[in-house]
């Protein structure tokens, strides 16, 4: 597997503020990338830049080896870009939208996929339906079609959950797992972090226009390891006199944090041998929300002598 | 060349499916002008020998192509930039020249369209000749394509509507206006005669008329290299701003 999409050195600005702040970062083809960051944190902009809908002022970006501004046929015909903003053009019904949209990428007599793309999204009822009558929901849908009707080899997703339901956050990540599993390159930026989680290999962390951290989600959230076990004991939830000191009482529950899981029969022996009797006991994981934030907040501190903010 | 046939197919039935408001009203408009010149101006006036509701058809008609043309690609645009739907045709690989050739074959499309039609209600009020009919084909290409290319500029350039409605009513429609349409300049004072020869949408009309009555103000050779000139020019900052991506892509 080559690389998908590389970013060496790129940087953005506008007027005094910097978006992007000398990134860097290659997405392996069939991948399924994550892109976090508060919003201001340059998301929108790397994408934007990767798309040819803004430039970068300086460093070299790539999709499947071809550059961006030079070859900038190959790598928009290798993109399939959903947009943060609800848009759509009012003029024509979502078969139209889709057929001219095919058109543009060069790609005739498409209506197989076309059809296929309709099923998929659950649009089907709508094919002939001007877009000015769909709902938000509906229109997510055809954003997301659009960006898919010319079988693109890297999907970029910007927000594209964002104010939909769970119904359609399904029915998109269904047929974009399926992408994924068939070579497609996936690029997701997302405010749902469980969404991330649950769906992405790697993720880099952007924040005021650099990346603060990137690699495997896995890692993230085992280098990030936050687990804590919680109880509530029987009989008055009085701790064993061997445990206190040791844990923290939050909302009636006894919590403890654990540097590994072997931590936690020790734990359970001292309970068993006072003769006390667990009401409630519970292992608390940590999330990518956990590591989120804390690597936002260290990020925090260590950027503030930096006047140019990022935005997106 | 495909992303051009996509474009242009797509902004010909843009236009096309709210033909009502981009051919029909257009064509009633010129049909008014015609009515009431033509009434309250005395019929048996003649200008260059012809006479004067001869005179005035061939102008309302060019000046419906330019009016239009202007407006089809100038509006398109700025719609697409103010709802955002410009990003359709942004991130497609699409080149600028294609791009260009496409809004601007479009424009002059929708500017033959309306012409058509405005000859088609306002030939039966007067007698027309078609001395040179070479030239009326001509210069109904050369204007809409000019006026096209115009609108190009305009759309890219504003941000707001009323900025565009700026540009269409301090600018485009003086100089249609201006430029002959309801008259002769040869009955205009000196002074303003050599001002109408700086404005290239009197050599459109002029030239545009020798093709019906095989007299013109101006020679048609020279119309016409006026209409290409100014084509050039205009296609050429257009060019210029879609290559850069002013106002466009960031």
């Amino acid at each position: 597997m080559g690389t998908a999409v590389s970013f060496q050195n790129v940087r953005k600005t506008f007027g005094a503020l910097c978006a992007i702040d000398d990134i860097s970062l290659e997405i392996e083809e069939g991948e399924f990338f994550g892109l976090l960051g508060p919003n201001g944190a340059g998301k929108t902009t790397l994408i934007s830049c990767l798309a040819g809908l803004a430039r970068a002022d300086s460093g070299d970006i790539s999709v499947m080896g071809f550059d961006v501004v030079r070859d900038y046929r190959e790598t928009r015909r290798r993109l399939g870009v959903v947009p943060q903003e609800l848009v759509f053009d009012p003029f024509f019904t979502v078969r139209e939208t889709l057929r001219i949209q095919s058109g543009y990428f060069g790609v005739r007599k498409n209506d197989a996929w076309i059809n296929e793309l309709l099923e998929n999204l659950d649009l089907s009822q709508k094919a002939d339906v001007n877009l000015r009558s769909l709902s938000g929901g509906m229109k997510r849908r055809v954003l997301i079609a659009q960006a898919l009707v010319h079988k693109p080899q890297v999907i970029v997703l910007d927000e594209p959950t964002a104010g939909v339901d769970v119904e359609l956050r399904q029915i998109l990540w269904q047929f974009i797992r399926r992408l994924n599993r068939e070579g497609h390159t996936v690029i997701l930026t997302t405010h749902y972090l469980e969404e991330a989680e649950s769906l992405c290999e790697r993720i880099a962390m952007l924040n005021h226009g650099r990346i603060v951290a990137l690699d495997t989600t896995r890692n993230l959230l085992s280098e990030n390891a936050n687990r804590m076990l919680s109880m509530r004991l029987k009989n008055g939830n009085l701790l064993p006199e061997t445990l206190r000191g040791r844990a923290v009482l939050d909302k009636g529950a006894w919590v403890f944090r654990l540097n590994t899981l072997e931590d936690i029969e020790p734990l359970l022996a001292a309970v068993r041998e006072s003769a006390q009797v667990f009401e409630e006991l519970q292992l608390v994981q940590t999330d990518l929300e956990d590591v989120f934030v804390r690597v936002m907040h260290a990020n925090e501190g260590s950027g503030e002598g930096n006047p140019k903010r990022g935005l997106e | 060349m495909s992303g051009f046939r996509a474009l242009l197919h797509k902004e010909i039935l843009r236009f096309w499916k709210v033909g009502f408001q981009t051919v029909a009203a257009p064509v009633l408009t010129s049909l008014l002008y015609l009515l009431i010149f033509s009434s309250v101006l005395d019929t048996q006036t003649r200008i260059n020998g012809v006479r004067y509701m001869s005179f005035m058809i061939p102008g309302l008609i060019m000046m419906s192509v330019l009016q239009n043309a202007f407006a089809n690609s100038s509006s398109s645009l700025i719609q697409s930039k103010v709802t955002g739907s410009v990003i359709f045709v942004l991130l497609p690989p699409i080149g600028y020249v294609e791009f260009f050739t496409a809004y601007m074959t479009a424009a002059a499309l929708r500017g033959v369209m309306v012409g058509i039609g405005v000859f088609i209600v306002t030939c039966g009020f007067s007698p027309l000749e078609f001395a040179a009919p070479a030239w009326i084909l001509v210069f109904f290409v050369v204007g809409g394509a000019l006026m096209g290319a115009f609108g190009i500029v305009a759309g890219i350039w504003a941000d707001k509507f009323d900025q565009l409605a700026g540009f269409q009513n301090f600018l485009v429609m003086p100089l249609t206006m201006l430029s002959g349409v309801f008259y002769s300049i040869h009955s205009l004072p000196l002074f303003w005669q050599k001002v109408s020869h700086f404005n290239p949408v009197f050599y459109m009309i002029d030239g545009f008329r020798y093709g019906f009555f095989g007299v013109s103000d101006a020679a048609p050779e020279l119309s016409l290299a006026v209409g290409l000139a100014s084509l050039f020019v205009v296609a050429s900052i257009a060019l210029l701003m879609l290559r850069s991506g002013y106002k466009l892509r960031v």
